[in-house]
């Protein structure tokens, strides 16, 4: 084979390759369909988490016969590998060759940072229910991208905060993943407590995916401390509050957790190990709220599982933006009144069970339930509200302009306030 | 001890290209500039990401292809300047001119280093040793949150205006990439490069021919960085973006992949074994989210069937059929 | 004094668990001169196919001997189904153990789904053992007995038995065993199986405490390669000692050094390969 003939089969290739898309290439009439790119990790290390996102996203969509302001809507789902990379490439391949209306989905923080700062340049709709970073609806914001079911790291680990102090604890320790949405949600939860007159005794920070948490507990147990607060996810969750237990602290001193720790992707492959953790979160899968319980049952019906926040964040989201779509009959073409009809969008009877709304930064303001995992009449494990603080916003109780003067939470920025 | 990847190709010693090699790379070249006009935007920017790893992939192939020496740790010395570029730009402000210059120099250092600790080793240690300090420089990467931004990556700035264009920028690459091939296959048809098959085929021989063999190796690893550096400046203009994941074992990986798919020693090879991995990336992509596996099936087959790679095997049956003849 | 003794616990007991998954690396490497990149996904497949078994059975030690079996298995697809048609090519071999980690590692993804898993142990192992003021979880102290007692099987295999001997004549002269008259083959792929059956072992031993996830494969394999790297390919004593200077320096480095973490494990390990690239206990052939 020689060169040229390389070169024709290569574009052959090319174009027989992605034929499945190619069809994007019509014209867009108000009748043709909207089209909608999700990107969620199918492979890679949080691939369980990526497959909810695909079932939650799409569960709603089914639910309402693909079709909203009288468009049909066609889902293309692209794998991102969880790696920031892959997600960047699959987000240009979904906007530039699939023609998509908006992209929706991601999971880890740095594929939803590539993406959102790929969609800066080019004003693509970019709703984000899972990512979190601060950065997004605070001094980086994009307008073009909204976390429509989502929050900011450090916006419900203020409450629990709170909470602690309630309880009557006065000395905590923190234990995170480091990174910057563990420096967040962290950081919520330093400044509140402290600010309340709380006292912070160490915050141990290890790299992501440790498999032996035995040198953070050694130190820990023999602190003193009235609480313990983990800001944990997936895997490195699972094992801190395992190792926890085998370590005898289970008991002994209380675990807080930001809402990662104890989500149903976590504690459902777990045994009574995770029974009486603490956390905060817009959403309570053990919750006696009507909607919440309707939604719990159809989810884990069709899957088998109990939703875990990948899922409800993404149905919640779907159905959001579903909602502003209707509003607007359809014409998401007009890219500025979308946006602004989204961000006006009130949900009032979702799975979440609360109604929400979204503040002046694409952030919703959500009333925040204090949860605790208990068994159920089922014996599965699950998140029960103990306590509500309604109408939390990012900001907690700071004005926002002179809370965004405050440096961005990292390692050495805590918002601790020295006593 | 040292066995390179596949031993000797049938010899195409010349110090210039022959005129038959001449007019293929016209034509080439040809239809390298005529892609645009086939080809739709997005498709551009999958063309212009060949581009990008065949700079890196031939990075590897000096060192795999023509010294024997078979790296895994190149991911980081192209990630590097990465890091580099978009930290000057984003973080600091800088032009991004300067900030590239800066990006090849950083990969270029960090090769020495690396040539310092590696030109002891050779076979499976070389790669396992280039193995370890690419896990030290992620490790550092992603650690360093300050700095790198950890697990969170950093921001570029966006591509400057007269190359946001898919078409202008794919252009601009290629303006790289001709002359810096050029360069590369001067350089392992130059005297030096010829000492360095030598060693490839005897290091106790080229030793025992009064050659410096450990300055050599030397020479060829930063020469190597050198150019994955070039690579991987390039790819922070390209995404714009940088994390860990740049610097991964992973990308050391597909480079590799990459470099040997297309044949180790043969250079070109570079260019077909990048087209040949990315294309089959993305059209498999379409169909199936099991891409790791055709990925690892695709190493598999070749380590089995064609270790040459695709233009060694094709050299090989072209002498064969000129021998007969 | 107690936070010492905690932290050199730690490190201890991660030691064993990196002993047993790091003796089956060396084997393999010391005599069939095969760097195994899909010894981190064999542990990793054999820890689910144990945890599976475990569940289903209720029995940790079923679930231990299911993996064992499975994995050997595996072993011998790879050798005498794959690794043949590359023989005597270390590089080849190399990057087609490669190749495998990747199809084995999206099997696990496809038949387990990526969910986080913790292989059941039996109640008598689980809780915290009490010394004075410390609590110690009993299964870790369970770890670390394992990996003594298969350090002493070992020993014993490759010392005071004729397949040991014939192992160990194998990693210093294949040639000369050949000539011999006996098949080496066998032993190669014995030597394989077991070496692969040792990464299932772990992978259900690990599994209990360390949990099973995607991305386990490239960690235990990362910390196994320094492992070996220290310690000296084909080298029982080299393994062990490498194995509780990288569980060691991973306890005491996250404490002492939380930023460099990394670091503190292969800073040593590119020292050593580049200033003794056979490692401490590794012999030149």
């Amino acid at each position: 084979m020689d060169r040229r003939r390389f070169l024709e089969i290569t574009s052959l290739m090319l174009a027989g390759g992605t034929s499945a898309l190619a069809s994007a290439r019509e014209a867009q009439a108000e009748s043709a369909p909207i089209r909608i790119g999700l990107l969620a990790p199918l492979t890679g290390v949080v691939a369980a988490g990526g497959k909810e996102i695909v079932n939650g996203f799409t569960m709603f969509w089914d639910s309402i016969g693909n079709q909203v302001g009288g468009r049909k809507v066609e889902i293309i789902v692209e794998d991102d590998a969880s790696n920031p990379d892959t997600a960047l490439q699959k987000a240009r391949r979904l906007v530039e060759q699939g023609k998509v209306d908006m992209l929706f989905g991601n999971l880890l923080a740095n594929t939803g940072l590539a993406v959102a700062n790929y969609v800066k340049g080019n004003g693509e709709p970019y709703f984000i229910p899972v990512i979190a970073a601060d950065t997004l609806t605070q001094g980086g914001r994009i307008p073009n991208v909204i976390r429509a079911g989502g929050y900011t790291a450090s916006q419900f680990s203020r409450p629990l905060a709170d909470w602690a102090l309630k309880q009557g604890y006065k000395k905590v320790a923190t234990v995170s993943q480091d990174y910057t949405f563990g420096h967040e949600q962290c950081g919520g939860f330093a400044q509140t407590f402290t600010e309340g007159g709380g006292e912070i005794l160490l915050q141990l920070w290890h790299p992501l995916n440790t498999s032996d948490f035995s040198p953070y507990l050694g130190q820990l147990s023999s602190l003193g401390v009235d609480a313990i607060f983990a800001m944990e996810t997936g895997a490195d969750s699972a094992r801190l509050i395992q190792q926890y237990t085998n370590f005898g602290l289970k008991g002994q001193i209380p675990l807080l957790g930001a809402q990662n720790a104890t989500d149903q992707s976590v504690i459902r492959t777990m045994g009574a190990e995770c029974e009486g953790i603490v956390t905060s979160a817009q959403f309570a899968e053990g919750a006696d709220l009507p909607a919440t319980q309707a939604f719990v049952k159809a989810y884990s019906a069709k899957f088998g599982k109990i939703p875990s926040l990948y899922a409800f964040s993404h149905y919640v989201g779907a159905m959001w933006v579903a909602k502003a779509i209707e509003t607007i009959g359809g014409k998401v073409d007009d890219r500025k009144l979308f946006l602004e009809t989204v961000l006006k969008t009130d949900l009032p009877n979702s799975p979440l069970g609360k109604p929400v709304h979204f503040d002046a930064y694409g952030n919703p303001v959500y009333d925040v339930f204090i949860r605790k995992v208990v068994k159920n009449a089922d014996g599965k494990y699950w998140n029960v509200p103990v306590d509500t603080y309604p109408q939390v916003s990012q900001f907690w109780k700071y004005d926002p302009a002179t809370y965004m003067k405050q440096p961005a939470y990292s390692r050495d920025f805590q918002g601790i306030k020295k006593r | 001890m040292s066995t390179p990847l596949v031993s000797a190709l049938p010899p195409v010693d010349r110090a210039a290209p022959t005129k038959r090699v001449l007019v293929w790379l016209c034509i080439v070249l040809a239809a390298l500039l005529a892609l645009p006009l086939l080809l739709p935007g997005y498709q551009i920017s999958i063309a212009t990401q060949i581009l990008i790893f065949s700079i890196l992939a031939m990075s590897i192939d000096i060192l795999a292809g023509f010294v024997g020496r078979t790296p895994l740790g190149h991911g980081a010395i192209f990630g590097v300047s990465t890091y580099v570029v978009i930290y000057w730009t984003a973080s600091l402000g800088g032009s991004l001119w300067v900030g590239m210059g800066l990006g090849i120099l950083a990969a270029t250092l960090l090769a020495a280093v690396f040539a310092l600790l590696a030109i002891r080793t050779s076979g499976v240690y070389f790669l396992l040793l280039t193995l370890a300090l690419g896990m030290i420089v992620w490790g550092v990467c992603l650690r360093s949150t300050g700095i790198t931004g950890g697990e969170n990556g950093l921001r570029g700035i966006g591509r400057p205006g007269f190359l946001v264009d898919h078409v202008h920028f794919y252009y601009a690459i290629l303006l790289v990439t001709v002359p810096v091939t050029w360069i590369i296959w001067r350089f392992v048809h130059s005297p030096f490069g010829l000492t360095m098959r030598g060693i490839r085929e005897s290091e106790s021989r080229m030793r025992s021919l009064g050659y410096n063999v450990p300055l050599h190796l030397f020479l060829a690893f930063v020469a190597s960085g050198f150019v994955a550096g070039i690579a991987g400046a390039l790819y922070a203009v390209f995404n714009d973006f940088v994390s860990p994941s740049t610097v991964q074992l992973s990308q050391s990986v597909s480079a590799l992949l990459m470099a040997i798919t297309g044949g180790v020693g043969t250079l070109f090879g570079a260019f077909v074994g990048a087209t040949a991995i990315i294309l089959l990336e993305n059209v498999v992509s379409v169909f199936t989210a099991r891409w790791p596996s055709v990925l690892g099936l695709t190493f598999v087959l070749i380590m089995i069937f064609a270790p040459e790679g695709i233009v060694g095997r094709a050299r090989i049956l072209l002498a064969k059929r000129r021998r007969r003849s | 004094m107690n936070q010492t003794l905690l932290q050199l616990l730690n490190g201890l007991t991660f030691a064993a668990l990196l002993f047993i998954v790091a003796s089956g690396f060396t084997l393999i490497f010391g005599l069939l001169r095969i760097v195994n990149l899909a010894h981190g996904a064999l542990y990793l497949f054999g820890g689910l196919v144990g945890y599976t078994a475990a569940t289903a059975t209720g029995s940790y030690v079923l679930g231990i001997l299911a993996a064992m079996a499975v994995v050997a298995l595996l072993g011998l697809v790879i050798d005498a189904g794959l690794l043949r048609f590359v023989r005597g090519n270390e590089l080849r071999q190399v990057l087609l153990t490669l190749g495998i980690a990747f199809i084995l590692n999206d099997l696990v993804l496809v038949l387990w789904g990526g969910d986080t898993y913790t292989v059941p142990i039996p109640d008598m192992l689980r809780g915290a053992a009490r010394f004075g003021h410390i609590f110690y979880p009993k299964y870790r102290l369970f770890v670390l007995a394992l990996g003594v007692a298969i350090f002493g099987l070992l020993w014993l295999l490759l010392n005071r038995t004729r397949l040991g001997a014939l192992i160990r004549a194998g990693v210093d002269d294949p040639e000369m065993v050949e000539a011999m008259g006996i098949n080496i083959r066998r032993v190669f792929l014995g030597t394989f199986m077991l070496g692969a059956a040792l990464a299932g072992l772990g992978g259900v031993v690990g599994g209990a405490f360390l949990t099973l996830y995607p991305s386990a494969d490239a960690e235990i394999l990362v910390f196994s390669l320094a492992v070996v790297i220290i310690g000296g390919r084909g080298s029982l004593a080299g393994a062990a000692v490498g194995a509780l200077l990288v569980g060691l320096l991973n306890s005491f480095g996250q404490v002492w050094f939380p930023e460099l973490s990394y670091f503190v494990i292969f800073g040593p390990m590119a020292l050593i390969l580049a200033f003794r690239p056979l490692g401490l206990f590794g012999r030149a052939t």
